[in-house]
Protein backbone atom coordinates (compact mmCIF):
# COMPACT_ATOMS: atom_id res chain seq x y z
CA UNK A 1 0.00 0.00 0.00
CA UNK A 2 2.95 2.33 0.50
CA UNK A 3 4.01 2.31 -3.13
CA UNK A 4 1.62 4.50 -5.05
CA UNK A 5 0.95 3.04 -8.46
CA UNK A 6 -1.34 3.42 -11.42
CA UNK A 7 -4.24 1.62 -9.74
CA UNK A 8 -4.40 4.14 -6.90
CA UNK A 9 -4.89 7.01 -9.30
CA UNK A 10 -7.38 5.08 -11.42
CA UNK A 11 -9.54 4.22 -8.39
CA UNK A 12 -9.43 7.85 -7.28
CA UNK A 13 -10.50 8.96 -10.75
CA UNK A 14 -13.34 6.42 -10.70
CA UNK A 15 -14.57 7.91 -7.41
CA UNK A 16 -14.43 11.40 -8.92
CA UNK A 17 -16.32 10.20 -11.99
CA UNK A 18 -19.11 8.69 -9.89
CA UNK A 19 -19.40 11.86 -7.79
CA UNK A 20 -19.65 13.93 -10.96
CA UNK A 21 -22.25 11.61 -12.41
CA UNK A 22 -24.30 11.81 -9.22
CA UNK A 23 -24.10 15.62 -9.24
CA UNK A 24 -25.11 15.77 -12.91
CA UNK A 25 -28.15 13.55 -12.40
CA UNK A 26 -29.51 14.92 -9.13
CA UNK A 27 -28.91 18.68 -9.20
CA UNK A 28 -31.71 20.76 -10.65
CA UNK A 29 -29.71 23.96 -10.75
CA UNK A 30 -28.21 24.23 -14.26
CA UNK A 31 -24.94 25.59 -12.88
CA UNK A 32 -24.80 22.56 -10.57
CA UNK A 33 -25.05 20.28 -13.59
CA UNK A 34 -22.11 22.16 -15.13
CA UNK A 35 -20.12 21.62 -11.93
CA UNK A 36 -20.82 17.89 -12.22
CA UNK A 37 -19.52 17.94 -15.79
CA UNK A 38 -16.33 19.61 -14.57
CA UNK A 39 -15.86 16.82 -12.03
CA UNK A 40 -16.22 14.18 -14.75
CA UNK A 41 -13.74 16.03 -16.98
CA UNK A 42 -11.24 16.21 -14.12
CA UNK A 43 -11.55 12.47 -13.55
CA UNK A 44 -10.80 11.83 -17.22
CA UNK A 45 -7.83 14.20 -17.19
CA UNK A 46 -6.48 12.53 -14.05
CA UNK A 47 -6.65 9.16 -15.83
CA UNK A 48 -4.76 10.56 -18.81
CA UNK A 49 -1.94 11.95 -16.66
CA UNK A 50 -1.74 8.74 -14.63
CA UNK A 51 -1.34 6.67 -17.79
CA UNK A 52 1.27 9.11 -19.06
CA UNK A 53 3.18 8.71 -15.81
CA UNK A 54 2.85 4.98 -15.15
CA UNK A 55 1.80 3.54 -18.50
CA UNK A 56 3.67 3.12 -21.75
CA UNK A 57 2.18 6.15 -23.52
CA UNK A 58 4.91 8.70 -22.88
CA UNK A 59 3.93 12.36 -22.99
CA UNK A 60 0.79 11.90 -25.09
CA UNK A 61 -1.45 11.78 -22.05
CA UNK A 62 -0.19 15.10 -20.76
CA UNK A 63 -0.82 16.78 -24.13
CA UNK A 64 -4.33 15.31 -24.18
CA UNK A 65 -4.89 16.72 -20.68
CA UNK A 66 -3.90 20.17 -21.94
CA UNK A 67 -6.62 19.88 -24.59
CA UNK A 68 -9.12 18.69 -21.99
CA UNK A 69 -8.42 21.79 -19.90
CA UNK A 70 -8.85 24.07 -22.93
CA UNK A 71 -12.09 22.39 -23.97
CA UNK A 72 -13.44 22.56 -20.42
CA UNK A 73 -12.78 26.30 -20.27
CA UNK A 74 -14.53 26.82 -23.61
CA UNK A 75 -17.45 24.64 -22.55
CA UNK A 76 -17.87 26.50 -19.27
CA UNK A 77 -17.89 29.90 -21.02
CA UNK A 78 -20.55 28.86 -23.53
CA UNK A 79 -22.62 27.06 -20.89
CA UNK A 80 -22.66 30.10 -18.59
CA UNK A 81 -23.70 32.33 -21.50
CA UNK A 82 -26.56 29.94 -22.25
CA UNK A 83 -27.59 29.85 -18.56
CA UNK A 84 -27.65 33.64 -18.35
CA UNK A 85 -29.95 33.71 -21.36
CA UNK A 86 -32.05 30.89 -19.87
CA UNK A 87 -32.41 32.84 -16.65
CA UNK A 88 -33.37 35.96 -18.57
CA UNK A 89 -36.11 34.16 -20.51
CA UNK A 90 -37.54 31.86 -17.81
CA UNK A 91 -36.63 33.83 -14.64
CA UNK A 92 -35.36 30.62 -13.02
CA UNK A 93 -32.26 28.44 -13.20
CA UNK A 94 -34.18 25.21 -12.58
CA UNK A 95 -33.19 22.91 -15.43
CA UNK A 96 -36.51 21.04 -15.20
CA UNK A 97 -38.44 24.14 -16.24
CA UNK A 98 -36.78 24.40 -19.63
CA UNK A 99 -39.40 22.31 -21.38
CA UNK A 100 -41.05 24.94 -23.55
CA UNK A 101 -40.11 23.02 -26.70
CA UNK A 102 -42.05 19.97 -25.52
CA UNK A 103 -44.63 18.91 -28.08
CA UNK B 1 -19.64 24.36 8.98
CA UNK B 2 -17.46 21.55 10.25
CA UNK B 3 -16.10 20.99 6.78
CA UNK B 4 -13.95 24.12 7.11
CA UNK B 5 -10.83 22.13 7.91
CA UNK B 6 -10.96 20.63 4.43
CA UNK B 7 -10.05 23.94 2.86
CA UNK B 8 -7.14 24.68 5.14
CA UNK B 9 -5.45 21.38 4.30
CA UNK B 10 -4.16 22.07 0.76
CA UNK B 11 -1.47 24.63 1.61
CA UNK B 12 0.86 22.40 3.69
CA UNK B 13 0.04 19.54 1.36
CA UNK B 14 1.07 21.72 -1.59
CA UNK B 15 4.43 22.44 -0.01
CA UNK B 16 5.00 18.77 0.77
CA UNK B 17 3.92 17.72 -2.70
CA UNK B 18 6.15 20.20 -4.51
CA UNK B 19 9.12 19.21 -2.35
CA UNK B 20 8.42 15.56 -3.12
CA UNK B 21 7.92 16.13 -6.83
CA UNK B 22 11.35 17.72 -7.04
CA UNK B 23 13.15 14.53 -6.05
CA UNK B 24 10.42 12.07 -6.99
CA UNK B 25 12.27 10.66 -9.99
CA UNK B 26 15.29 9.73 -7.90
CA UNK B 27 13.42 7.40 -5.56
CA UNK B 28 11.37 4.82 -7.48
CA UNK B 29 11.14 2.45 -4.50
CA UNK B 30 8.56 2.65 -1.72
CA UNK B 31 8.45 6.22 -0.47
CA UNK B 32 6.33 6.58 2.67
CA UNK B 33 6.27 10.38 2.52
CA UNK B 34 4.96 10.32 -1.00
CA UNK B 35 2.33 7.74 -0.09
CA UNK B 36 1.15 9.85 2.86
CA UNK B 37 1.00 12.92 0.63
CA UNK B 38 -1.00 10.97 -1.93
CA UNK B 39 -3.52 9.75 0.63
CA UNK B 40 -3.90 13.24 2.12
CA UNK B 41 -4.48 14.85 -1.28
CA UNK B 42 -6.77 12.03 -2.35
CA UNK B 43 -8.84 12.51 0.81
CA UNK B 44 -9.15 16.24 0.10
CA UNK B 45 -10.09 15.62 -3.54
CA UNK B 46 -12.71 12.95 -2.95
CA UNK B 47 -14.01 14.73 0.15
CA UNK B 48 -14.58 17.90 -1.82
CA UNK B 49 -16.26 15.95 -4.61
CA UNK B 50 -18.55 14.30 -2.06
CA UNK B 51 -19.24 17.73 -0.58
CA UNK B 52 -20.23 18.83 -4.08
CA UNK B 53 -22.67 15.93 -4.27
CA UNK B 54 -24.13 16.53 -0.80
CA UNK B 55 -24.38 20.32 -0.79
CA UNK B 56 -27.67 21.88 -1.81
CA UNK B 57 -26.41 25.44 -1.82
CA UNK B 58 -24.91 26.29 -5.20
CA UNK B 59 -22.26 28.60 -3.72
CA UNK B 60 -21.09 25.83 -1.41
CA UNK B 61 -20.93 23.50 -4.41
CA UNK B 62 -18.66 25.95 -6.22
CA UNK B 63 -16.35 26.13 -3.19
CA UNK B 64 -16.22 22.33 -3.03
CA UNK B 65 -15.34 22.30 -6.73
CA UNK B 66 -12.41 24.58 -5.87
CA UNK B 67 -11.18 21.95 -3.39
CA UNK B 68 -11.43 19.22 -6.00
CA UNK B 69 -9.63 21.25 -8.67
CA UNK B 70 -6.83 22.13 -6.26
CA UNK B 71 -6.54 18.50 -5.18
CA UNK B 72 -6.26 17.33 -8.78
CA UNK B 73 -3.55 19.94 -9.37
CA UNK B 74 -1.64 18.58 -6.36
CA UNK B 75 -1.98 15.07 -7.79
CA UNK B 76 -0.43 16.35 -11.04
CA UNK B 77 2.49 17.68 -8.98
CA UNK B 78 2.80 14.28 -7.29
CA UNK B 79 2.98 12.63 -10.72
CA UNK B 80 5.84 14.94 -11.77
CA UNK B 81 3.57 16.71 -14.27
CA UNK B 82 4.46 20.10 -12.83
CA UNK B 83 3.51 22.15 -15.89
CA UNK B 84 0.06 20.57 -15.99
CA UNK B 85 -0.37 21.25 -12.29
CA UNK B 86 0.39 24.92 -12.77
CA UNK B 87 -1.92 25.11 -15.80
CA UNK B 88 -4.65 23.37 -13.83
CA UNK B 89 -4.34 25.95 -11.05
CA UNK B 90 -4.23 28.95 -13.39
CA UNK B 91 -6.78 28.01 -16.04
CA UNK B 92 -9.12 25.73 -14.11
CA UNK B 93 -9.09 27.02 -10.56
CA UNK B 94 -8.39 30.60 -11.62
CA UNK B 95 -10.41 30.91 -14.81
CA UNK B 96 -13.12 28.31 -15.23
CA UNK B 97 -14.13 28.41 -11.59
CA UNK B 98 -14.41 32.21 -11.70
CA UNK B 99 -16.67 31.89 -14.73
CA UNK B 100 -18.83 29.43 -12.80
CA UNK B 101 -18.98 31.75 -9.79
CA UNK B 102 -20.04 34.59 -12.08
CA UNK B 103 -22.74 32.31 -13.45
CA UNK B 104 -23.92 31.56 -9.92
CA UNK B 105 -24.08 35.24 -9.05
CA UNK B 106 -25.91 36.16 -12.25
CA UNK B 107 -28.53 33.45 -11.94
CA UNK B 108 -29.28 33.16 -8.21
CA UNK B 109 -31.38 36.24 -7.68
CA UNK B 110 -34.49 34.15 -7.00
CA UNK B 111 -33.30 33.54 -3.45
CA UNK B 112 -35.18 31.24 -1.13
CA UNK B 113 -36.33 28.91 -3.88
CA UNK B 114 -34.88 25.53 -2.94
CA UNK B 115 -34.11 23.34 -5.90
CA UNK B 116 -34.10 19.87 -4.40
CA UNK B 117 -34.36 16.61 -6.29
CA UNK B 118 -37.15 14.19 -5.53
CA UNK B 119 -36.21 11.27 -3.23
CA UNK B 120 -36.85 8.78 -6.03
CA UNK B 121 -34.32 10.55 -8.22
CA UNK B 122 -31.73 10.59 -5.43
CA UNK B 123 -32.25 6.89 -4.80
CA UNK B 124 -31.97 5.97 -8.47
CA UNK B 125 -28.84 8.10 -8.91
CA UNK B 126 -27.27 6.58 -5.79
CA UNK B 127 -27.94 3.06 -7.04
CA UNK B 128 -26.59 3.74 -10.53
CA UNK B 129 -23.49 5.62 -9.38
CA UNK B 130 -22.74 3.12 -6.62
CA UNK B 131 -23.03 0.20 -9.02
CA UNK B 132 -20.78 2.00 -11.51
CA UNK B 133 -18.20 2.71 -8.81
CA UNK B 134 -18.19 -0.86 -7.54
CA UNK B 135 -17.89 -2.24 -11.06
CA UNK B 136 -15.12 0.16 -12.04
CA UNK B 137 -13.08 -0.53 -8.90
CA UNK B 138 -13.51 -4.29 -9.31
CA UNK B 139 -12.29 -4.10 -12.91
CA UNK B 140 -9.41 -1.76 -12.03
CA UNK B 141 -8.16 -3.95 -9.20
CA UNK B 142 -8.16 -7.08 -11.34
CA UNK B 143 -6.47 -5.63 -14.41
CA UNK B 144 -2.75 -6.14 -14.82
CA UNK B 145 -1.55 -2.94 -16.44
CA UNK B 146 1.57 -3.00 -18.62
CA UNK B 147 4.46 -1.39 -16.78
CA UNK B 148 6.09 1.78 -17.96
CA UNK B 149 9.41 1.57 -19.77
CA UNK B 150 12.16 2.45 -17.33
CA UNK B 151 13.08 6.11 -17.26
CA UNK B 152 10.48 7.12 -19.83
CA UNK B 153 8.13 8.88 -17.44
CA UNK B 154 10.05 11.79 -15.95
CA UNK B 155 10.18 13.98 -19.06
CA UNK B 156 7.12 16.09 -18.31
CA UNK B 157 9.00 19.31 -18.88
CA UNK B 158 7.74 22.45 -20.55
CA UNK B 159 10.19 22.00 -23.42
CA UNK B 160 9.04 18.45 -24.17
CA UNK B 161 5.36 19.46 -24.02
CA UNK B 162 5.93 22.49 -26.23
CA UNK B 163 7.89 20.50 -28.77
CA UNK B 164 5.20 17.89 -29.02
CA UNK B 165 2.45 20.55 -29.26
CA UNK B 166 4.19 22.19 -32.22
CA UNK B 167 5.12 19.00 -34.06
CA UNK B 168 2.88 15.97 -33.57
CA UNK B 169 -0.12 17.85 -32.19
CA UNK B 170 0.07 20.93 -34.41
CA UNK B 171 -3.34 20.44 -36.05
CA UNK B 172 -5.28 19.95 -32.77
CA UNK B 173 -3.37 22.92 -31.34
CA UNK B 174 -4.50 25.19 -34.19
CA UNK B 175 -8.02 23.79 -34.02
CA UNK B 176 -8.11 24.63 -30.32
CA UNK B 177 -7.17 28.23 -31.08
CA UNK B 178 -9.92 28.49 -33.69
CA UNK B 179 -12.33 26.94 -31.19
CA UNK B 180 -11.40 29.52 -28.56
CA UNK B 181 -12.06 32.33 -31.07
CA UNK B 182 -15.44 30.83 -31.94
CA UNK B 183 -16.28 30.43 -28.25
CA UNK B 184 -15.36 34.06 -27.57
CA UNK B 185 -17.63 35.31 -30.35
CA UNK B 186 -20.40 32.88 -29.44
CA UNK B 187 -20.39 33.73 -25.75
CA UNK B 188 -20.44 37.47 -26.47
CA UNK B 189 -23.33 36.94 -28.90
CA UNK B 190 -25.30 34.74 -26.52
CA UNK B 191 -24.89 36.98 -23.50
CA UNK B 192 -25.74 40.30 -25.14
CA UNK B 193 -28.99 41.99 -24.13
CA UNK B 194 -31.93 40.85 -26.21
CA UNK B 195 -32.28 43.08 -29.26
CA UNK B 196 -35.84 43.91 -30.25
CA UNK B 197 -36.47 42.12 -33.52
CA UNK B 198 -38.89 43.42 -36.15
CA UNK B 199 -41.75 41.12 -35.16
CA UNK B 200 -41.07 41.24 -31.45
CA UNK B 201 -40.53 44.87 -30.65
CA UNK B 202 -43.36 46.27 -32.71
CA UNK B 203 -46.15 44.51 -30.85
CA UNK B 204 -46.15 45.86 -27.31
CA UNK B 205 -45.09 49.38 -28.26
CA UNK B 206 -47.88 50.27 -30.60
Amino acid sequence: MLTIGLTHYLVLAAALLCCGLYVMTTKRNAVGILIGAELVLNAAALNLVAFARYGAGGLDGQVATLFVIVLAAAEAAIAIAIFVNYYRVLATIDADRGDTLKG
Amino acid sequence: MTRGWLYRLPLPALLAASALAADGAAAPAADPGKAVAFYLVAAVTVGSALGCAIATNIVRMAMCLLGTLGGVALLYFLMSATFLGVIQLIVYAGGTLIVIVFGVMLTSRAYGVKLRPRPVEVLAALVVCGALLVGLVAVLLRTDWPAAPAGGAAEGTVAALGGSLLSVYLVPFELASVLLLAVMIGAAYLAQPALPTAGDGAGPEE
